[in-house]
C-alpha cells in the first residue's frame, strides 16, 4: 500500500524514436508523498531520475484533456489520478493505446482530431448573415439545453478511444469522441446540421460498429457517457431511415421581451463597437 | 496535412478479449460475438442436414443417424444456450442500442452514473433469464 | 446499401428471429411442455413428426421466413466481424460479395427444401 512513507515504482514505456527500435519497460523508484498524482511523479522522475523523458500535460487539473495515459491497465488522466487510488506499489505506466507513439508517453492523436473535424463539431445554420452579425440570442429551454449538455463538458482527451474495443482494431471507426460530439451538436436544438453530418454517421465510419462494451463511458474523466451519446444518435439514425421522425427547425431567435420598463436610475447600454 | 507518424500501438485483437480490468457489459459483447459465431457455424450446417428431408424418408434417417451421439448432443445443447444467451442479450442490445434503458442524458456529477450504469438492471435480468432457459432446455437435453 | 440501412435490417430481423426461433426450439426442444406442434409420438425429429410440420402452410412460410432472416443477420454480423479487423478495401469488397453469394444459395438450398417437403408431404 503507498502510504507517506513508502516507495512506489513507476514503470513506463519508454521510446526514443531516434535510437529505439522497440519500445521498453523502464523502472523508477522513489519516495511517494501523500495525495502525489501520476503526474506529479512523473515530473519528479523528469527532474531528478530521468531527463529525457516525455509525456503531455497541461492544465494538471483535469479540464485540458492533455495527460491521457495507460496507467495501471486503464486509460485515465495522470493529473486526475492519485497513486494511492492506485493501491499498488507499482505504477505501470504506457501511452494511450490504439494511437501511435510519437515518443515515450506521446501518442498521436491526429486521427481522432482528424474524425472530430469530419463530425463537423459546430453550429450549422442557413442563417448566415445573422451568425455574422446576431441581432439576439437563440432560443433555447432549460429541457432543450438538458439534451446536450452532458456531452459538451468532453475535454478531447482520447481516454475514450483507447478504451473501445471497436477501435482496437478498425482504424476507419470514427469513435466514441468524434460521434459523441456528433451527437452533441445534433441534439442542439440550435443546430440544423443533421443532414450534412449523415455523410459520416450513415457509413460504414458511423456509430454501427458501436457494440454498447461500455468501456468508453466507463473511462471517461468527465462523465461525458459517450455510449449514451452513441446509442441516442443510432435511434436518431433509425428513426430517420424510417421516416418515422423528422428533424424539427432549428432555435428561432428569442423575441425581446415586450412591455418591459427600465428601471429608474440604470443607464443605458453604451453603444455598439462592432459593426 | 500531417501525416501519420509514430509507432503504432493498437490493441489488435487483444482489445477484443479484454484483460481482467474491463467492465461486465464488455465481456458480454465478447460472448455475444463468439455465440453468434457458433450460431452461425451450426445454423450453415443445420441447413445441409435439414434438406436432406427434400429426399424422402430415408435420407432424413440417414442424416438424423449421422448426427446421433454424445458429442452431437452436447454440442447441440451448447447451441441452444448459445442461442439463449445470443436471443436475450440480443433483446438487451436492441433495447440498448435503439437509446433505451439507459437514461436520459443528465448533468456529470461525480460519482458519475453512466448509461452503463443505468441498464445494469436490464443486462443482470436478461443473464438470469438466459440462465433459467438454458437450465429448462437442458433438462429436455437430458431425456 | 448503407450501414444505417442495413443495421436498422439487422436489428429488426433480429426481432423476428427472436420469436420464430423461440417458436423452433420450443417446438425441438421443449416438446415436454409444449406438444401441440408435435402431433405423432416420438422425438420431434421423428419422420412423422416432420411430415406433419412439412404440410402446413405456416410452417412452411415461418420456415422460409426464419431462414432468410437468420441468414441476413448472421451474415450481417459476421461481415461485421471481418471488417472490423481491417481487410483493404479490395478485400472487403470480395468479402461482401462472398457473404452475399454464399446467403443467398443457402437461402436457395433451404427454400427449395422447405418447398419439396410440402409438395411431397402434401401428396402423400
Amino acid at each position: 500500500m503507498a502510504d507517506n512513507t513508502s516507495e512506489v515504482v513507476f514503470r513506463i514505456r519508454r521510446f526514443d524514436p531516434t535510437s529505439d527500435a522497440e519500445p521498453h519497460w523502464e523502472d523508477y523508484r522513489f519516495a511517494c508523498a501523500p495525495g502525489m498524482t501520476v503526474l506529479e511523479g512523473l515530473k519528479l522522475i523528469k527532474e531528478k531520475l530521468s531527463p529525457t523523458l516525455a509525456w503531455r500535460s497541461s492544465c494538471r487539473m483535469g479540464v485540458c484533456g492533455s495527460c491521457g495515459m495507460f496507467i495501471n491497465g486503464r486509460a485515465r488522466l495522470a493529473c486526475n489520478t492519485q497513486v494511492a487510488e492506485l493501491e499498488s506499489d507499482l505504477v505501470t505506466v504506457a501511452p494511450l493505446p490504439n494511437f501511435n507513439i510519437i515518443r515515450d508517453l506521446v501518442p498521436d492523436l491526429f486521427p481522432m482530431f482528424q474524425a472530430h473535424l469530419e463530425a463537423q463539431p459546430y453550429i450549422i445554420r442557413d442563417d448566415t448573415a445573422e451568425q455574422q452579425q446576431p441581432s439576439g440570442e437563440y432560443w433555447q429551454s432549460a429541457h432543450q439545453l438538458e439534451q446536450y449538455l452532458q456531452f459538451s463538458y468532453c475535454i478531447k482527451c482520447g481516454c475514450c478511444m483507447a478504451a473501445c474495443p471497436t477501435y482496437a482494431t478498425d482504424p476507419h471507426y470514427a469513435g466514441p469522441m468524434p460521434l459523441g460530439q456528433a451527437h452533441r451538436y445534433n441534439s442542439d436544438s440550435r443546430d440544423g446540421g443533421f443532414a450534412a453530418r449523415k455523410a459520416l454517421l450513415s457509413g460504414e465510419r458511423g456509430p454501427w460498429r458501436c457494440h454498447f462494451a461500455g468501456e468508453c463511458s466507463r473511462v471517461c474523466p468527465k462523465g461525458v457517457d459517450p455510449a449514451r451519446a452513441i446509442q441516442l444518435m443510432k435511434r436518431q439514425l433509425v428513426f430517420d431511415y424510417l421516416k418515422l421522425s423528422k428533424q424539427p427547425c432549428p432555435a428561432p431567435i428569442a423575441k425581446p421581451p415586450a412591455g418591459l420598463k427600465r428601471r429608474e436610475g440604470i443607464p443605458e447600454a453604451p453603444p455598439r463597437t462592432i459593426t | 496535412m500531417i501525416e501519420n507518424k509514430g509507432r503504432p500501438n493498437r490493441l489488435g485483437l487483444k482489445g477484443w478479449l479484454g484483460g481482467g480490468r474491463w467492465g461486465f457489459e464488455r465481456y458480454l459483447y465478447t460472448l455475444h460475438r463468439v455465440t453468434g459465431l457458433g450460431l452461425l457455424t451450426y445454423f450453415v450446417m443445420h441447413i445441409g442436414v435439414t434438406a436432406s428431408r427434400a429426399f424422402g424418408e430415408s435420407a432424413w434417417v440417414a442424416a438424423m443417424g449421422a448426427v446421433k451421439g454424445p458429442l452431437f448432443s452436447v454440442g447441440e445443447y451448447l447451441v441452444f444456450a448459445a442461442f439463449a444467451f445470443h436471443a436475450l442479450n440480443g433483446v438487451r442490445l436492441g433495447l440498448v442500442e435503439l437509446g433505451f434503458a439507459i437514461g436520459a442524458p443528465i448533468e456529470p456529477v461525480y460519482p458519475y452514473r453512466t448509461s452503463v450504469d443505468e441498464q445494469r438492471p436490464l443486462a443482470i435480468g436478461v443473464m438470469i433469464l438466459a440462465a433459467i432457459l438454458a437450465i429448462v432446455g437442458g433438462i429436455g437435453f437430458l431425456n | 446499401m448503407r450501414d444505417q440501412e442495413l443495421w436498422t435490417w439487422h436489428i429488426g430481423a433480429g426481432a423476428v428471429i427472436l420469436v420464430l426461433l423461440g417458436l423452433h426450439m420450443t417446438v425441438m426442444h421443449l416438446e415436454a411442455i409444449v406438444r401441440v406442434f408435435n402431433p405423432a409420438p416420438g422425438e420431434p425429429v421423428d419422420w412423422a413428426n416432420v411430415v406433419a410440420r412439412g404440410k402446413s402452410v405456416f410452417f412452411l412460410v415461418t420456415y422460409v421466413l426464419l431462414l432468410g432472416t437468420a441468414l441476413f443477420h448472421g451474415f450481417y454480423g459476421l461481415r461485421n466481424i471481418l471488417f472490423e479487423l481491417n481487410p483493404g478495401p479490395a478485400t472487403k469488397k470480395t468479402l461482401s460479395g462472398l457473404i452475399l453469394v454464399v446467403g443467398l444459395a443457402l437461402f436457395v438450398v433451404g427454400t427449395w427444401a422447405a418447398w419439396v417437403g410440402f409438395t411431397v408431404a402434401r401428396g402423400a
